[in-house]
Parts: structure tokens; C-alpha cells; sequence
């Protein structure tokens, strides 16, 4: 029991080591914007068609779903601003940074463990390459950058299959579904959302490329940094969640 | 091709009592003591596990020794901050066992990367000009747009080797570099590595477990034993030695 305890705090001080790491090295001159770009690339648009499938699916659900609770109350005409409003404050930016958790930290975890276990990195190293600059700044920028951009994105796409689900069992014109989901909308709904899917992108990057960084040796190391990687990003992503939630309830609540 | 008989005198590179223990109770590093001179090839010998590789690791400070002295052209390795060691490894090549080449980047890149890294000024022709001279003194330059996975093992470590030599290294620091590869290339890997001598003017410490190549490239051998070097000689001396512990590396 003590082992693991030291182990998990030894884990969590190393992780916080890691992800502090990068703010002194983010601002310290080279940039490496060739690598930044192709990491947002992967990071970003990669990821599109998978957001993009699951956002539209997310919005056509709800509205099916609580479509039925609704008519038992008259409050149908309320749909399109509830489903908005889930959609936008919690719904996408916590299923979104799920997903990219499971594609993007994965990827992070497995590929830099792969250069690990290769020697990829000390090979960086020697050649007196900072691979952290390189490697990992690079990819945790991207992701803080990038994974907002496809939140907002599966806001969108989910407004929209929340459309084509009001209109299975009832007729609403396209004007009138969009003036109501934005009638219902306060900016206050919006932003403290997307300061939050910073802070998603921020450790699904940092805990991906931490995992990747600190792969053990063999192929077994790269599935165990992967694994790990989803993982430990999930679980930060709910931890977030719930913290984001108290301090917006805290400050707007009134 | 032989090993010269000569040996300059002036040590580059001086390893003074290292050692190196992992979990405080696995000793692997109890006192090596080495020198490398100028123009020397040194060749460490020793039983797998011996800790040959960790004392190359060391020198490049891939690993914090426990305690003990590393001076490269001079300067402690183990006193100064990351820029200064980062100095002192722009001028010396490390080819790793497995050659370490970049996947996702084709053998032009891996060689350009470096180079375009320490040497910003350089026009593009001027970088593919020095990957191709390096390519070619490796005898590689048909593959320079071939992936690291399209290569067979001597292959990725000669682009290795061309890679160390693009940064033109003054020591190089090669770990294992014909394991894995069959006796021919194994050969002409040894015979690649006096010719970058010749060339480069480097010095080098050189890992290996083939008696050929160390017989082939070593000036002077060094074998390994418990963590301590437990004999030094030429080969001839190494392979005559009145040590029976000695002589059985050599049969």
C-alpha cells in the first residue's frame, strides 16, 4: 500500500513537473512553427470527421431523447434551446475532448513511446536537440489550440442534427429552430465552456506526450504509454469538468 | 585495411574513477577509469551487462553518473548546465546500436535535421550539398529518398553514421556498430570506420562483442569486468595475456 502510494505521488509530481516544463520552454526562443503546424494538422484536422460524426450524432440523440419528456409538459417549443444549451455547456466539449483523449493522447502516447523505445529521442538528445521543444511543446500547443476549434466545431455540427431530430416527429423551419437555440444562449453559457476546452487540450497534449516521454522499455511499453495515456487524459478531463462546474456555479451563479 | 600503429598522446577524452548505481543497490559502474587520445580509436570489451554501453551513455550524458569525472576536450560534462553539455555534444557523434533514425522522416531529412538545427545560415543547396557529401562517403546516396523503413540493418547504420558525420564530429561514439549484421557488413562497417577517421580526423570509443571489429578498428582495447576496466593492451597484447579471463575473449 505505501509502494503504490509513493508511487502514485512520485507519478503525479513528475507529471506536474512535465506539464510545468512547458510553459518556461514555450517561451523560450527557437519556435519550432514548422512542427507546430503539422501537429496541428494531425491534431485538428485529423480529427474532424470523427468530431463531426459524433457532434451531429450527440445533437440528433438529445433531441430525440428528451423530446418525449418535454411533450408530457407542453414545453416542446423549449427543445431546440435545451438542446443547445446542454450541448454547448457541457455535452460537446466534454464528449469531444473524450474522443480526442482516445485518439490524440493515444496517438501522442504511442508514437513518442515508440521514439522513446527506439532511442528516437536520445538520438536528439545527443545530437544537442532539446526533443521536449520538438516533440512536446509542439504537440501540447497544438492540442490546447486545436481541440476549442473542434468543440466549437461539434457545437455547431450538433445544433444541426438537433435540427434534423426536431423534424422526425415535427415540422420547425430552420430560422426559427436557430432563433430559439440562440434566444436561449447568454454569453455566459459560452465562455467559461470554451476557457474550459483550453484546459482539456492543455492535458490531453501534456498527459500524451508525459506518457510517451516516460515509456518503459519494449513494445509492451509503447501499449502500456498509449493505455495509460487515455486513461489518466479521461479521468483529467472529468476532474476539470467538475472543478470548471464549481467555479462557474461559484461566480454565476446569481 | 589495418589500424595504425602510432598513437597520438594528447587525451580528448579522460574518464576518471565513474560510477553508476541504479535503485542505490544495483551497482553496475564501480571505477571506470579510461583515456582517449586524440586520433585513437579505443575498443571496450565485456560481457553482456558489464556496462560498457552505460559508460558510452555517460560520456554523452544521456545518464548522471553516481559520481566520478567526465572531461571531453577538457571540460567536466558532469558540472555543467544543459547549454554548455550541448556545446560539447555538437562536437561528438554518438551511432547508436540500432541506428535511431527519425521513421516519419526520409534519409535526406534525417540528415538535414541536424545540420539545419546547429546551422541556420546555410541556403538549402548548401544543406543538400553536405547531405549528399555525407551520403556519399557512407556510399549511400541512392537511397537519400528512401524512408528508414525501406533499409536493411547495415543500411540504417551507415545513414546512422552519416548522420553523426554531417555535424562533423571530432569524437564519435559508436555502440555496438555490427551487431545484428552479417560478417561481410559487419566488415565493411569496421573498414567505414577507419575511413571516417582518416577522413574526419575524429577519435572515438567503439562498444562492440565482434573480435574482428575490434581488431580491425581498436588502436587499444579495453575489457570490462565487475564495473572496472580489467585489462588495457593492444590487441596482440590482449589476445597473448597470462590472464586466462583475458585470452577467453579472443577465441
Amino acid at each position: 500500500m505505501s509502494n503504490y502510494l509513493v508511487s502514485v505521488f512520485s507519478n503525479t509530481g513528475s507529471t506536474t513537473l512535465f506539464g510545468v516544463r512547458f510553459f518556461k520552454e514555450l517561451f523560450t526562443p527557437p519556435f519550432e512553427y514548422r512542427a507546430f503546424v503539422q501537429q496541428c494538422y494531425a491534431v485538428g484536422y485529423k480529427a474532424l470527421p470523427l468530431v463531426s460524426i459524433t457532434g451531429f450524432i450527440m445533437g440528433l440523440v438529445l433531441t430525440l431523447q428528451t423530446r418525449p419528456t418535454l411533450a408530457k409538459f407542453g414545453a416542446e417549443s423549449w427543445l431546440p434551446g435545451m438542446v443547445g444549451l446542454s450541448l454547448i455547456r457541457e455535452i460537446a466539449p466534454v464528449i469531444t475532448a473524450l474522443i480526442c483523449a482516445g485518439k490524440v493522447a493515444s496517438g501522442m502516447g504511442a508514437e513518442l513511446g515508440s521514439m522513446r523505445v527506439t532511442e528516437q529521442i536520445d538520438a536528439m538528445e545527443v545530437s544537442a536537440i532539446n526533443p521536449y521543444k520538438y516533440l512536446a511543446v509542439t504537440r501540447i500547443l497544438a492540442a490546447t489550440l486545436m481541440i476549442p476549434l473542434l468543440v466549437l466545431f461539434a457545437d455547431t455540427i450538433g445544433i444541426m442534427g438537433g435540427y434534423i431530430g426536431a423534424n422526425i416527429h415535427s415540422s420547425i423551419s430552420f430560422t426559427s429552430y436557430f432563433s430559439k437555440v440562440f434566444d436561449s444562449l447568454r454569453f455566459s453559457d459560452l465562455v467559461p465552456a470554451i476557457i474550459k476546452t483550453f484546459f482539456f487540450g492543455y492535458f490531453i497534449g501534456m498527459i500524451g506526450c508525459y506518457k510517451g516521454f516516460t515509456a518503459g522499455k519494449g513494445t509492451e511499453g509503447v501499449g502500456k504509454a498509449a493505455n495509460a495515456a487515455v486513461v489518466a487524459a479521461s479521468l483529467a478531463i472529468f476532474i476539470i469538468d467538475m472543478l470548471a462546474v464549481q467555479i462557474t456555479d461559484l461566480f454565476l451563479s446569481n | 585495411m589495418t589500424a595504425p600503429t602510432t598513437i597520438p598522446t594528447e587525451a580528448i577524452i579522460s574518464i576518471t574513477d565513474l560510477h553508476k548505481s541504479f535503485d542505490n543497490d544495483n551497482k553496475v559502474l564501480n571505477g571506470i577509469s579510461l583515456t582517449v587520445n586524440e586520433g585513437e580509436n579505443l575498443v571496450i570489451l565485456g560481457r553482456s551487462g558489464s556496462g560498457k554501453s552505460l559508460t558510452i551513455q555517460c560520456a554523452i550524458g544521456l545518464v548522471k553518473p553516481t559520481s566520478g569525472s567526465i572531461k571531453i576536450f577538457g571540460t567536466d560534462i558532469t558540472t555543467i548546465d544543459g547549454s554548455a553539455l550541448n556545446a560539447i555534444r555538437v562536437k561528438v557523434g554518438f551511432l547508436f546500436q540500432s541506428g535511431a533514425l527519425y521513421d516519419s522522416m526520409t534519409v535526406r531529412e534525417n540528415l538535414s535535421f541536424p545540420l539545419k538545427k546547429h546551422h541556420k545560415n546555410l541556403s538549402k543547396e548548401e544543406v543538400e550539398e553536405k547531405v549528399q557529401e555525407a551520403l556519399t562517403n557512407v556510399g549511400l546516396l541512392d537511397a537519400i529518398d528512401k524512408m528508414p523503413v525501406e533499409l536493411s540493418g547495415g543500411m540504417r547504420k551507415r545513414v546512422a553514421l552519416a548522420r553523426t558525420l554531417i555535424l562533423k564530429p571530432a569524437i564519435i561514439l559508436y555502440d555496438e556498430p555490427t551487431t545484428g549484421l552479417d560478417s561481410i557488413t559487419a566488415k565493411e562497417i569496421g573498414e567505414l570506420i577507419l575511413t571516417v577517421r582518416k577522413t574526419y580526423n575524429t577519435s572515438a570509443i567503439i562498444i562492440t562483442h565482434d573480435m574482428a571489429c575490434a581488431k580491425l578498428t581498436g588502436d587499444r582495447l579495453c575489457i570490462i569486468k565487475d564495473g572496472v576496466i580489467a585489462a588495457t593492451g593492444t590487441y596482440a597484447a590482449l589476445a597473448d595475456s597470462e590472464d586466462a579471463w583475458v585470452r577467453s575473449f579472443f577465441i
